[in-house]
């Protein structure tokens, strides 16, 4: 298996750093996570030494993609940027956006073996999705189709399913990082509820809770394969019952 | 005297005298509108460069002394300033070369290098009640300075009379950046404490030029 892009988790507290890691670690076992948080006696503060370490232990082949939480933690990382040799630069992408939940989707889709450049995207997404009010008060897409139950149809919205959540967690937190990995395996647009399935931080958002709807669809000729599997991945409960 | 290696020193010494005598001070303005320790990481910051500066080699040019005190910053001060000002003395080290010492043009190109990298930096702008609120009226002052004629001495007491009354003219704004931004409308009525640091440093490099 090819290296995965590593992530670095900068932090004013060094325990603020840890607990994320520990977070996005259990979404992504198989990616670096590393922490810099504090200063370098482990105060409140952010130390360049500890970002600079950092970055330089994270990357393993694929690059290194690093978040921040308040405005200095971003300056140190972008000032450990410029001060990089310019062969080590390129392979680092500083990206502000939300600490954890950026850095979650960034483990997330490092784990499923997304570039450099799509680990970055997807901390900006995750800042898209945090944002979200107004993507809150977006009408689902499931009332725009209609939807029989039991087998997939094929409509104007391409190749739908309908699906019940029934494990206790929901689609949330490793279900969901579960659910992202496996829909990015397939290359095709596929939407759950209208969200990008692809999207951690979009499938979270929908608060998919025991009992509720999924509605899986793929507008692409080829995404029944990515709808069925995923329909399957839902109603096998995700190892939860 | 010439602005040399040893104005560098000077400069930072009197700086790092000055950031000790007003740690309270800084502290308590970071406290009211950010995290409390403004004065205790530039303390610390300038205590190290003035240890670093000691290191240098005897023949050391002024941008290599500049380029130290960054780096320094950039490592010890654990707050946004050491980014932002290690960022400053980065920039302000490119204009000067390879000379041995800063003429009244360079001074001015230094000057506004270093604010420069501040505003790349921390992104933020006139009247955001940041820094460069005492930075860039020096810039201004420094730049007219030099136009009217005037020495490096001069040049620097004006900047410095500049980034004094810019930081007195942070008080009555709303921060736009930083940490003090979260706190909106209640940031008003409190002097910036990063322009306050500027005021000082600038003020030590007039001192230390005259």
């Amino acid at each position: 298996m090819s290296a995965t892009v590593g992530i670095v988790f900068v932090s004013h507290s060094s325990q603020l750093a840890a607990g994320a890691v520990a977070l996005a670690g259990q979404m992504a076992p198989s990616v670096t996570l590393l922490p810099a948080g504090g200063t370098d006696d482990d105060g409140i503060g952010t130390s360049f030494g500890k970002v600079m370490t950092a970055v330089g232990e994270a990357d393993q082949g694929a690059g290194v993609v690093v978040v921040s939480d308040l405005g200095s933690a971003l300056l140190t990382a972008e000032t450990v940027l410029d001060l990089l040799p310019d062969d080590e630069r390129a392979r680092v992408r500083v990206v502000d956006g939300p600490f954890v939940e950026g850095g979650v989707a960034a483990a997330v889709a490092a784990e499923t073996g997304a570039d450099l450049e799509g680990v970055a995207a997807a901390v900006e997404g995750a800042r898209a999705a945090w944002g979200g009010a107004e993507a809150a008060e977006a009408p689902p897409a499931e009332a725009a189709a209609p939807q029989p139950a039991g087998g997939g149809t094929r409509g104007d919205a391409g190749y739908v399913r309908e699906v019940l959540v029934r494990n206790p967690q929901g689609l949330h937190a490793r279900p969901a990082a579960e659910f992202v990995k496996l829909a990015n395996t397939f290359p095709v647009k596929v939407t759950v509820n209208g969200k990008d399935a692809k999207s951690l931080l979009g499938v979270m958002s929908l608060g998919l809770t025991a009992g509720a709807t999924a509605t899986i669809a793929s507008p692409d000729d080829d995404g029944e394969a990515a709808v069925d599997a995923l329909v399957e991945l839902i109603e096998g409960g995700f190892g939860e019952i | 005297m010439a602005l040399d290696t040893n104005w560098v020193s000077s400069w930072i010494s009197a700086a790092a005298g000055a950031v000790a005598e007003h740690k309270g001070e800084l502290n308590t303005l970071d406290r009211e509108i950010g995290d409390g320790d403004h004065g205790e990481n530039m303390d610390r910051g300038m205590r190290a460069s003035v240890d670093a500066l000691t290191k240098l080699p005897d023949d050391a040019t002024p941008s290599a002394a500049l380029r130290s005190i960054a780096m320094t910053l950039i490592s010890t001060v654990g707050g946004a300033s050491g980014p932002l000002y290690g960022t400053a003395f980065l920039k302000a080290a490119e204009p000067v070369g390879d000379a041995q010492a800063i003429d009244g043009e360079a001074l001015v190109a230094l000057l506004t290098a270093a604010r420069d990298g501040i505003v790349s930096r921390g992104k933020a702008e006139s009247g955001d009640k940041t820094m460069i609120d005492a930075w860039t009226p020096a810039v201004e002052a420094a730049s007219a300075s030099l136009a009217a004629g005037a020495d490096p001495a001069a040049i620097l007491a004006a900047a410095a009379e500049a980034a004094e009354k810019g930081s007195d003219a942070t008080i009555p704004l709303v921060a736009r950046k930083g940490r003090a931004s979260y706190l909106g409308e209640r940031s008003a009525g409190h002097r910036d404490p990063g322009a306050q640091s500027t005021a000082l440093i600038l003020r030590a490099a007039a001192e230390t030029a005259g």
